[in-house]
């Protein structure tokens, strides 16, 4: 590397340096704080032995992974179809829009279509169901959860997808693969990429999710997320809520190695 | 590539031209410099005319900031940082801001008009001798519900809410004081409780009470009960107030076994930067015709007893909104629980919404 090269790298360093690494830092130095500022392992033992702390982790991670099973299931065929359209280009401009628009914004639109008097249950009314309660329900969280993520699998997915090489679908074509048998062992593989970041970048915000799961779901779901705002906000207890923290920091290193690119395998190009 | 460094340009020259028309916004307008008045608030808690009155009485321009909670506060004021001229939270977290020295002395000698307050509201265990708050607003917490949904129903006390009936259709506020208190006045018991076992019991009796409770929320309360997506809600009478506004089956009632009775006075923060202007905005507060005005539109109760002649009878013989002296006696102020026993509060809280 010539020294203009180093050179360039230094912001980038201090990028890491001072937004990265400080602040996980200052997070781990937090969490062996107790309430009285002394060094202690005290929440590390609460968080371990309290089952109201260990039910919210699992039940956070369940949520966070059927968002992330949603939104795949949504986005891969999306994006599968929308790389072979003409205008992919447009069509997937269409898809990303939505999420140029505030958060809390869509959140309060869904307010209005899934109340008592909204959208969907009128259209029950009409076909004659009846009103349903929607609102408040772990039903209403995961589909407007959903709805969110799913941008931001897609786009990843899509990326990966109309990267793949043309002639290769030609060749496994010309070698005598169907339809099926090309997709599978050719197009899919070659995505694994597109669909690792997609993971990644849906499932961890998932798991902190709070603000949907008091405006949507009424806190009937509830995540880490409300246990660290409350932590935070309310009780003062800053050494609890770091170790939450701390707690999710692993859970994404985790995720983060189970969709590692992996040497052996498909790694063709 | 010379696309993008083309692209790259455009987008810094346009950032750079919208954050110079910022500051040119800005200076013509004025939000920087020496007539500027800082004011910390909760969310619509305030008549904004009432602010523009006040912009061209005095000259200050206001700045007005909001908060959601009393701990929301508390945590940007005593971080340091925020350069808030005046705030408004309540009696337990004021009692607080004292002790930790984050509020300033008031002046007494700038404060005109303070004989307006009825002096049931001065001089309260939280401050006594009105040394660093003036009272701003006052309320209680109580059950707001739908009279034509639910006509089969009388409500007058918390013990009313455990109807097996009423499955599934409570908005609950969503705070831990709060929620926890009800359990605690369910038993009889002090809602600033600090004995282990009744607060124990009070979350034993809370979940008789679970199944009757639809969602824990906040603000969006007023909307929901408005459009009629539930029809009990457990809510401040401010709240109520606008609810009935909008809707008018609804009707609010102060629980029998009593319920808590809060306080929201003005402080000078340590933050301040502006204390004259501050003091002006106390005074503007004070005058009975600017408090009652304010009263009519946030629909809170006025502890400004000259200003109660400005107000609608109907509003100020309301029993719910201005209880006679022996309903007072049945509410309770929050006390500060100390750093413990909120921690105490707060898990049985989080317990409470997690295993419902």
């Amino acid at each position: 590397m010539t020294k203009e090269r180093k050179w360039l790298a230094v912001p980038y360093h201090l990028w890491i340096v001072l937004f990265v690494i400080v602040p996980v830092m200052l997070l781990l130095f937090q969490s062996f704080r107790g309430l009285d500022g002394s060094f202690t392992l005290v929440n590390i033992q609460t968080y371990f032995t309290s089952r109201v702390y260990l039910t919210m982790t699992l039940q956070s991670f369940f949520y966070a992974f059927l968002i992330t099973v949603l939104t795949l299931l949504i986005s891969y065929p999306a994006a599968y179809f929308l790389a072979q359209t003409r205008h992919k280009q447009f069509w997937l401009l269409v898809l990303i829009l939505p999420t140029w628009m505030n958060i809390l914004l869509k959140t309060y639109a869904f307010i209005g279509i899934l109340s008592q008097t909204g959208f969907v249950n009128q259209g029950l009314n009409f076909i004659g169901i009846g009103a349903q309660q929607l609102l408040f329900t772990p039903l209403s969280f995961l589909i407007v959860a959903t709805y969110i993520e799913v941008p931001f699998m897609l786009l990843p997915v899509f990326n990966a997808i109309d990267e793949i090489d043309g002639s290769m679908i030609k060749a496994s074509r010309d070698l005598g693969a169907g339809e099926w048998q090309t997709f599978a062992s050719v197009i899919f593989p070659l995505s694994l990429s597109g669909v690792r970041s997609g993971i990644q970048a849906v499932f961890i915000p998932s798991l902190s999710l709070f603000m949907l799961t008091r405006l949507i779901a009424g806190n009937r779901v509830i995540t880490l997320g409300t246990a660290i705002e409350q932590n935070f906000l309310v009780t003062q207890n800053w050494g609890m809520g770091s170790t939450m923290g701390i707690v999710l920091v692993l859970i994404m290193f985790g995720v983060m190695f189970l969709t590692r690119r992996r040497r052996k395998g498909v790694t063709v190009r | 590539m010379k696309k993008l460094t083309s692209l790259a340009l455009i987008i810094t020259v346009l950032s750079i031209a919208a954050y110079a028309g910022g500051l040119l916004l800005e200076q013509a307008q004025g939000t920087s410099g020496q007539d500027v008045f800082h004011l910390y608030n909760w969310g619509d808690y305030i008549d904004s005319d009432l602010i523009d009155q006040f912009e061209e009485e005095t000259g200050y321009r206001v700045v007005y900031e909001t908060f959601d909670s009393n701990e929301a506060m508390y945590t940007k004021i005593q971080q340091g940082g925020t350069g808030y001229d005046l705030a408004i939270p309540s009696e337990y977290m004021i009692e607080r801001m004292i002790e930790e020295n984050l509020v300033v002395e008031l002046d007494h000698t700038q404060i005109h008009g303070l004989e307006n307050i009825d002096p049931a509201f001065l001089d309260l265990n939280f401050d006594p001798g009105n040394r660093y708050s003036i009272p701003y607003f006052w309320g209680t917490l109580g059950i707001a519900y739908n009279e034509e949904l639910l006509s089969d129903f009388e409500f007058s006390s918390w013990q009313d809410l455990y109807q097996l009936e009423l499955e599934n259709s409570i908005l609950m506020i969503d705070g831990a004081r709060e929620l926890i208190g009800i359990g605690l006045q369910t038993l009889g018991y002090s809602l600033n409780s600090r004995d282990e076992a009744e607060l124990a019991a009070a979350a034993d009796v809370l979940s008789d009470l679970a199944p009757n409770i639809k969602a824990l929320v906040a603000d969006e309360i007023k909307m929901y009960m408005i459009q009629e997506e539930a029809s009990i809600a457990v809510t401040f009478s401010g709240e109520a107030a606008d609810m009935m506004w909008e809707n008018e089956s609804i009707v609010y009632v102060l629980p029998e076994e009593g319920s808590n009775l809060w306080f929201d006075n003005m402080v000078i923060p340590h933050t301040v930067q502006n204390e004259e202007a501050a003091y002006a905005f106390i005074n503007f507060m004070l005058d009975p015709n600017i408090a009652a005005q304010n009263a009519d539109y946030v629909g809170y109760s006025t502890p400004n007893e000259a200003a109660m002649a400005f107000l609608p009878d109907e509003t100020v013989e309301d029993k719910q909104f201005y209880p006679s002296p022996e309903m007072m006696e049945n509410l309770e102020v929050y006390q500060d629980l100390g750093l413990e026993f909120t921690g105490l509060y707060n898990d049985l809280f989080l317990e409470f919404k997690m295993f419902r």
